[in-house]
């Protein structure tokens, strides 16, 4: 028998600084966890017996409702906005920028309250010609007027529907961005064959690019999903009533035990942020279809069912 | 098929092309040579459109390409005319191209079903076709990160197939290449240029011009320095400039 070269046997190295942080941080925990138990602050029960309360439910409800819808149409006017930044058009892409510029500029909390007091700007919302109203004044013809649709500016721009739009508008600058980054991720040769092939520009952008760009905008995205599910608590501002941190700190004040309260809202956000990245981590998965990482297993699989 | 008449194209202050003149006739392989920065791959991409010329007259299939003449009046043309012009003409670039998050069959019907608006089972059962054509049939379900070099370009070969062209645009396809597969991606277009495709080739294999090629044109810093069939440009060149680059390469 032909013995191979010797394997090798050496003393590892030795980590001491492992050990010592080890000690440092088992002790830290200890600490911590002794206080969990022993503070009487904490008041577990009373926090138990309060967290799952039916308001609380409902500001749960309101918060991932929002975060929902504000996230979809912010996508959405995201997309719009990075498209037209990367348009050729100058007037069209000067307008994209000078949007991401005023809605990142403006604090969530101050849109917030902007939004919720639109109804002193906008007494009411009218769709039809612009400038109907005076034109049909001024030319005597009620046909100019082409009023379409009415409502009254205080019913509608507020709780709900201002503290969405104040979060979506300020979503979608940020969006803007990512997806402008993600597009400009994809190589040139992409669009180039792309067009090589007939296609158009619209066609181009849905088919080839933005697919390839979800690659490099849904991880940014997420940590975006994530950052709103926390400023929905900032439309108590506009005022949202409904939302949660505003029920569960309610709740605290009129208790007169506002701490217990607190660590119950972190514990809603904690868990509910736990969800998210969950869901994250499966559509990170679904778009990076045909990238070197992923492929590597999937060809291993496919080599051995062979 | 592809007439053009003192092209010029020039990016800022540097003129790509200086005046090219040149014709290429239906089912007739033109292979394209010269020094790299000689203009030939702009002047592929202007006959698409890809690049916009800046002077001259360039014209395919008897249509001029990205305007439209009414009198003595040019019109661009709109978007969608473009497209469809550029739809006739099929494109292979040095660097593939293909799109990495679609499987190679996906990559082949993506055209003909977005574009051209086919049915997805016909599309697909074309691009079998195609892909058995290029040697790839088990290849289909394939992303093109699975496959080698070569494989990835005979894709592309077949993604620009779906499209019927009538005129095939080489980019130097086989640069990016291992040297053991330069000869599969060629074989294909050599059964090409067998039915009668009319193509245009960047390369510098000169093995595939001198087999293949109906004309050699050789160009140097944006002017066609000379043309001729394979044998007599390569045996007995007149100019000292297609001489001395000749002697480097072959």
């Amino acid at each position: 028998m032909t013995d191979g070269p010797e394997p090798i046997r050496a003393v590892p190295v030795r980590h001491p600084g492992r050990w010592v942080a080890l000690a440092v941080i088992a002790v830290l925990v200890a600490m911590f966890v002794n206080m969990l138990v022993t503070n009487d602050a904490f008041q577990w029960r009373f926090m138990f017996e309060n967290m799952f309360r039916e308001p609380v439910l409902e500001g749960v409800k309101t918060s991932l409702t929002l975060t929902v819808y504000s996230m979809i149409l912010g996508v959405l006017l995201g997309i719009t906005i990075a498209v037209m930044r990367l348009s050729d058009n100058r007037i069209i892409s000067t307008v994209a920028w000078f949007y991401t510029w005023f809605f990142r500029a403006v604090p969530r909390l101050v849109l917030c309250v902007l939004c919720g007091n639109l109804g002193i700007l906008l007494q009411r919302i009218e769709v039809g010609v612009p400038f109907g109203g005076p034109l049909s004044r001024l030319t005597g013809l009620e046909a100019v007027d082409g009023k379409i649709w009415g409502a009254d500016g205080n019913t509608i721009l507020v709780g709900f529907f201002a503290g969405l739009l104040a979060l979506t508008l300020s979503e979608a600058a940020y969006m803007a961005e990512i997806v402008r980054a993600g597009i400009l991720s994809v190589d040139a040769g992409q669009s180039e064959a792309a067009q090589a092939l007939g296609m158009s520009r619209g066609l181009t952008m849905r088919k080839v690019v933005l697919p390839q760009a979800m690659r490099v905008i849904v991880p940014p995205t997420g940590n975006e999903t994530i950052a709103m599910l926390k400023d929905t608590a900032l439309v108590a501002a506009v005022p949202v009533t409904t939302e949660l941190f505003f029920q569960l700190s309610a709740i605290g004040s009129r208790t007169f035990q506002p701490f217990p309260m607190y660590v119950a809202a972190c514990l809603w956000y904690v868990g509910m942020t736990s969800v998210l990245l969950v869901g994250q981590h499966y559509l990170e998965k679904r778009f990076s279809r045909g990238v070197a990482g992923q492929m590597k297993v999937r060809a291993l699989t496919m080599g051995a069912s062979k | 098929m592809v007439r053009a008449e003192g092209v010029r194209k020039r990016f800022g202050h540097l003129e790509v092309l200086k005046g090219i003149s040149l014709e290429v006739a239906e089912r007739e392989v033109m292979v394209l040579l010269g020094p790299s920065g000689s203009g030939k791959s702009t002047f592929l991409r202007c006959i698409n459109h890809l690049e916009k010329i800046d002077g001259g007259r360039l014209s395919v299939d008897g249509e001029l390409v990205g305007y439209r003449q009414s009198g003595d009046t040019l019109y661009e043309l709109k978007e969608r005319e473009v497209s469809r012009k550029r739809a006739e003409i099929g494109m292979v670039f040095q660097r593939f191209n293909l799109f990495p998050n679609m499987t190679a069959l996906s990559n082949v019907t993506c055209a003909p079903v977005h574009v051209r608006g086919l049915k997805k089972d016909a599309a697909e059962r074309r691009a079998r076709e195609l892909l058995d054509r290029v040697g790839l049939s088990d290849k289909a379900d394939a992303y093109p990160s699975m496959l080698s070099g070569g494989q990835q370009q005979r894709v592309a070969i077949a993604r620009a197939l779906a499209m019927e062209p009538k005129l095939m645009l080489f980019d130097e396809p086989t640069s990016a290449l291992d040297p053991e597969l330069v000869g599969e991606v060629l074989d294909v277009m050599k059964g090409l240029a067998r039915d009668g495709m009319t193509m245009i080739v960047v390369t510098h294999e000169m093995g595939f011009a001198r087999e293949v090629g109906d004309r050699v044109v050789f160009m140097d810093d944006g002017v066609v320095v000379e043309e001729g069939p394979p044998a007599s440009v390569f045996t007995n060149p007149q100019h000292a400039r297609t001489k001395s680059f000749l002697s480097k390469i072959l």
